[in-house]
């Protein structure tokens, strides 16, 4: 029993030094984060006065912390530096004193409803969507946003609606990786040639936090986000705005944010609530102009978006060569399907059925019905009546039904797909 | 008491009706998941040591975290707390067994099987044969109903399985501790650790059904045609949430309590002063868990809450941080003009004190509603449940292990290894979780398989940390095994004049203890 003891307490010393050691280090670490590291590493102050405001209060909630710590951990420290059995200490016998644990009960409280306030505050205004000059809704995808642009000043029928999907190439983060279960082989092969990759490509500067038609806004105009989503919840988030949303299968929420005039620029977030594999690759990228700049860009994606649709139109009524077909099949395929289908159709069975070798694709029965899948959707796959021209879609199904071995020689004409909504 | 011959061998084991066996078994199986959880975390991190995809399919990727996330919560942590129960409450109390020891027995076998469904989905992925729960361990639906895989519905049943042991295992704290009191020991004189278990049992028995209300909603939505959380239907996918959080806030606390009723027991022995504010503690203790039903949308903020449900729920969860400060300020009371020695349990403690508390203070920073905007399902809060759950419950446990493991084996274990365990810990558990904190500020979403490059930096530091983490918990193994195969022999008081009823029994503590009530003054 003594031996044992006399070996602890000659532990002790260096214990407790160790202890003081790691925890000034963690102190150390906590202030190179207020300089240093701050830029990249501590809440941004984004560029809207809510955001600001919640930056505030962020770091006031950090500094009562620190202090709280600070406050707390000294009288522990000094405590264990002092009142230890190998300097002597004799215990002491107290045991209660209801004057102090009600004082640490009230002090502890009148922080909180200091704190409360301006929290409270804050929250109001971030609650308040009214008075808004723009409203966009986004809808959750797997694994895309969708905006639509429902009202911008008095003209309530803007007629302008596009999907948003991340433009950071496949071949940046995919490449190694091929197969399932935890040790995908062959390591390091591209997954569309089986060639074995040495270098993989060098990474963009805004890698995963890109996309391909990015969200225009007006500075100095409120916007008003209506988030839902077409499957499960996604979260709509913003940093530099200070906001995020979930964004819920047959409900609507609704937020708001307004970028000052002078803070135009190109703003990044991505989606926050987990909703499937790719959810890492559901990026928001907002671009924030004047609002001249905004008026413009509106009326020129309207009148893009009008002449795309009377293409399309026109295009239903034409026959397509197999190659043409293949070429755009191919593409299509490769930007809409292989995330779940695989890009050599193999799917990741259950969830996502394979392509290759699959009744669906190859029985001439099932052709109506692979027509019809894709228009309409089913189970997790989206209808892709919106997202796809009629001409893409007899694209993707006539390389569904030959690419792969699957060899049928069926062409599928946009007629078709027109007839099979 | 009428001997008759033990059986042996498998046998034993599987029939016994011995609190001390069942806790043996609940220890070593905590342990054992303890291990399959930190595996699956190590393929989170070598996958995210750089970034794009180097290790794992973003899906696998998605099922290592719900497993990870499942098999710690219900495999490591809470057998873990219920299995001290076993082994120390009818110690304390001067019992000599549970009340119901055959249920104990039945509670504790339940497990290996629940969580050999759980492990079969993931071996079955392994193979390719489907994948596992890819939802997280939070399980939202849509997601784990309509896309759900499969294997969602060998999820369901193990979760239902879990939810009856833990009942089962509540159930009977509490007719142990109401009915099996030696005489004179009063409720107010009860050890802390079994009052916070006492709160903790009723917890359990509050909540657990409502877990498994959730979770055969799950299967008739999945199965049954009906539409609980699918709106097409008439249903609410937010219920869900709200479902989920009122039995979810409350767990948090179940992992919790019995650490704070551990670390009440452990610093007054190595301060050698009797706890501060005894009282206090207890109805901290209890007003915690009443709290802890009434801020369960703090999980929530984002799902588009009304103001006024976003302001309550703020102010609750604030209010909920008083009296677990009243916890800490007492502990440091009870260090204060004591004369202290800084034994293995004892460093423990006092880590878990101070990252317990780091994990507490960012848990109110989280309870600022516009903040939580930012702040919402960030690395900044994976950092802040695991300053809670690895350095609170995982280390008040070690703290635990170390303080009874002479009492369980008869021998001291090795202080040079067990120290050497813990200074690795500490060290490489601040690494792992500390950095977090600035990734999530940056607003690196949680539970992504890749990230955006400013996030490389760090995230290498987090994986090494990880890592070290991960390799240090070894060396408990060893010490634990130096520990069960010989060493000093423990006495009856193992340490310097601690407190307790269990320290007036033999080490190792006999089979059979306090066949004769003992007299408490």
């Amino acid at each position: 029993m003594d031996t044992v003891h006399r070996r602890l307490s000659a532990f002790s010393q260096k214990s407790t030094a160790l202890i003081g050691l790691t925890l000034s280090s963690i102190a150390i670490g906590l202030s190179l984060s207020g300089a240093a590291l701050a830029q990249q590493y501590d809440l941004t102050p984004g560029v809207t006065e809510i955001s600001q405001q919640v930056y505030d209060l962020h770091r006031t909630m950090l500094y009562w912390c620190i202090g709280i710590a600070v406050v707390v951990f000294s009288v522990m420290f000094y405590s264990i530096f002092k009142h230890r059995k190998s300097k002597g200490a004799k215990p002491a016998h107290f045991h209660e004193s209801t004057l102090v644990e009600v004082i640490w009960t009230i002090i502890p409280f009148l922080i909180l409803v200091f704190m409360a306030i301006p929290a409270t505050k804050t929250l109001i205004e971030m609650t308040d969507t009214s008075e808004s000059a723009l409203t966009i809704k986004a809808t959750g995808l797997q694994w895309k946003w969708q905006y639509e642009y429902l009202q911008y000043e008095d003209d309530a029928n803007l007629k302008l609606d596009f999907f948003s999907n991340m433009k950071t190439p496949e071949d940046q983060y995919k490449t190694p990786v091929r197969g399932t279960g935890l040790f995908p082989t062959p390591w390091g092969s591209d997954p569309a040639t089986d060639q074995a990759v040495t270098s993989p490509p060098e990474k963009n500067e805004h890698y995963l936090r890109e996309v391909d038609n990015p969200v225009y806004v007006p500075t100095g105009q409120k916007v008003r986000i209506l988030t839902t989503s077409a499957d499960v919840i996604h979260s709509w988030f913003l940093p530099d705005a200070g906001i995020k949303k979930d964004a819920i299968p047959g409900f609507t929420n609704e937020t708001w944010f307004e970028i000052p005039e002078g803070k135009e620029g190109i703003y990044r977030g991505q989606c926050t609530e987990l909703c499937g594999a790719y959810h890492g690759f559901m990026p928001i990228e907002v671009r924030a102009v004047t609002q001249d700049e905004f008026k413009q860009w509106l009326a020129d994606a309207q009148e893009k978006q009008a002449a795309a649709e009377l293409a399309a139109a026109d295009e239903s009524n034409v026959d397509f060569s197999m190659e043409e077909l293949m070429a755009l099949g191919e593409e299509v395929y490769n930007a809409k399907c292989s995330a779940c289908h695989q890009p050599k159709g193999q799917g990741m069975p259950p969830a996502f059925p394979a392509l290759a070798g699959s009744d669906i694709a190859i029985l001439a029965e099932k052709r109506i019905e692979h027509i019809l899948i894709v228009n309409r959707g089913k189970n997790a796959m989206p209808a892709f009546t919106k997202q796809l021209s009629a001409k893409e879609r007899a694209a993707v199904i006539t390389y569904e039904r030959n690419a792969w071995g699957n060899d049928t020689g069926d062409i599928v004409q946009p007629k078709e797909i027109v007839e099979n909504p | 008491m009428a001997h008759h011959a033990n059986p042996t061998g498998l046998k034993r084991w599987l029939l016994t009706t011995n609190h001390k066996e069942i806790g043996s078994m609940y220890l070593l199986f905590s342990l054992a998941m303890f291990f399959v959880g930190g595996f699956m975390a190590m393929v989170i991190r070598a996958e995210l040591m750089y970034p794009g995809l180097q290790l794992v399919q973003p899906d696998f990727f998605n099922q290592m975290t719900t497993t990870h996330g499942l098999i710690m919560v219900f495999g490591a942590v809470m057998p873990a707390f219920v299995g001290l129960a076993n082994w120390m409450i009818p110690l304390m109390i001067g019992a000599p067994d549970m009340a119901l020891p055959r249920l104990n027995n039945w509670s504790f076998w339940i497990l290996p099987f629940a969580f050999g469904i759980l492990i079969f989905s993931i071996i079955k992925s392994f193979l390719g044969l489907g994948a596992a729960p890819n939802f997280g361990w939070t399980f939202y639906a849509p997601l784990s109903t309509t896309y759900g895989p499969p294997s969602t519905d060998f999820f369901i049943l193990a979760v239902h399985m879990m939810g009856i042991s833990s009942i089962m295992g509540a159930v009977n704290v509490v007719v142990t501790i109401f009915n099996m009191r030696a005489p004179g020991m009063t409720l107010m004189k009860m050890p802390l650790f079994v009052w916070t278990w006492l709160v903790t049992a009723f917890l359990l028995i509050a909540v657990m059904p409502v877990l498994a209300g959730a979770v055969t909603m799950m299967l008739f939505d999945r199965h049954f045609g009906t539409s609980f959380f699918d709106a097409a239907g008439g249903g609410d996918p937010v219920l869900f949430q709200h479902i989920f959080w009122f039995f979810g806030h409350p767990e948090v606390y179940i992992m919790i309590l019995p650490a704070f009723g551990i670390v009440s027991t452990i610093i007054p022995t190595f301060a050698r002063k009797p706890l501060f504010g005894y009282a206090s503690m207890v109805y901290a203790t209890a007003s915690i868990a009443v709290l802890s039903f009434l801020v369960w949308a703090h999980h929530m903020f984002t799902v588009g809450l009304p103001l006024q449900g976003n302001l309550f729920f703020m102010y609750m969860t604030m209010l909920i941080s008083v009296p677990t400060g009243v916890k800490v300020f007492n502990w440091v009371a009870t260090m204060w003009r004591g004369s202290m020695t800084f034994e293995v349990p004892m460093l423990f403690s006092l880590a878990f004190v101070v990252l317990f508390t780091i994990g507490g203070l960012s848990g109110l920073m989280l309870a600022i509603t516009p903040a939580d905007q930012q702040y919402h399902d960030t690395y900044f809060v994976v950092a802040h449940f695991h300053y809670v759950l690895v350095t609170g419950a995982i280390f008040s446990i070690y703290a635990a292990a170390y303080y009874w493991l002479p009492k369980w084996t008869g021998n001291m274990f090795h202080t040079g290894w067990a120290k050497f365990h813990f200074w690795s810990s500490l060290i490489t558990v601040n690494l792992l979780f500390f950095p977090m904190h600035f990734v999530g500020l940056g607003s690196m979403p949680r539970r992504i398989p890749d990230y955006p490059l400013q996030f490389a930096d760090m995230n290498f530091w987090i994986s090494i940390g990880g890592f070290a983490f991960g390799v240090s918990q070894i060396i408990f193994i060893i010490v634990l095994i130096k520990c069960i195969r010989g060493g000093e022999k423990a006495t009856a008081e193992v340490w310097e004049n601690p407190e307790g009823l269990e320290w007036t029994v033999p080490s190792p503590a006999p089979l059979h203890t306090f066949e004769v009530p003992p007299t408490v003054k």
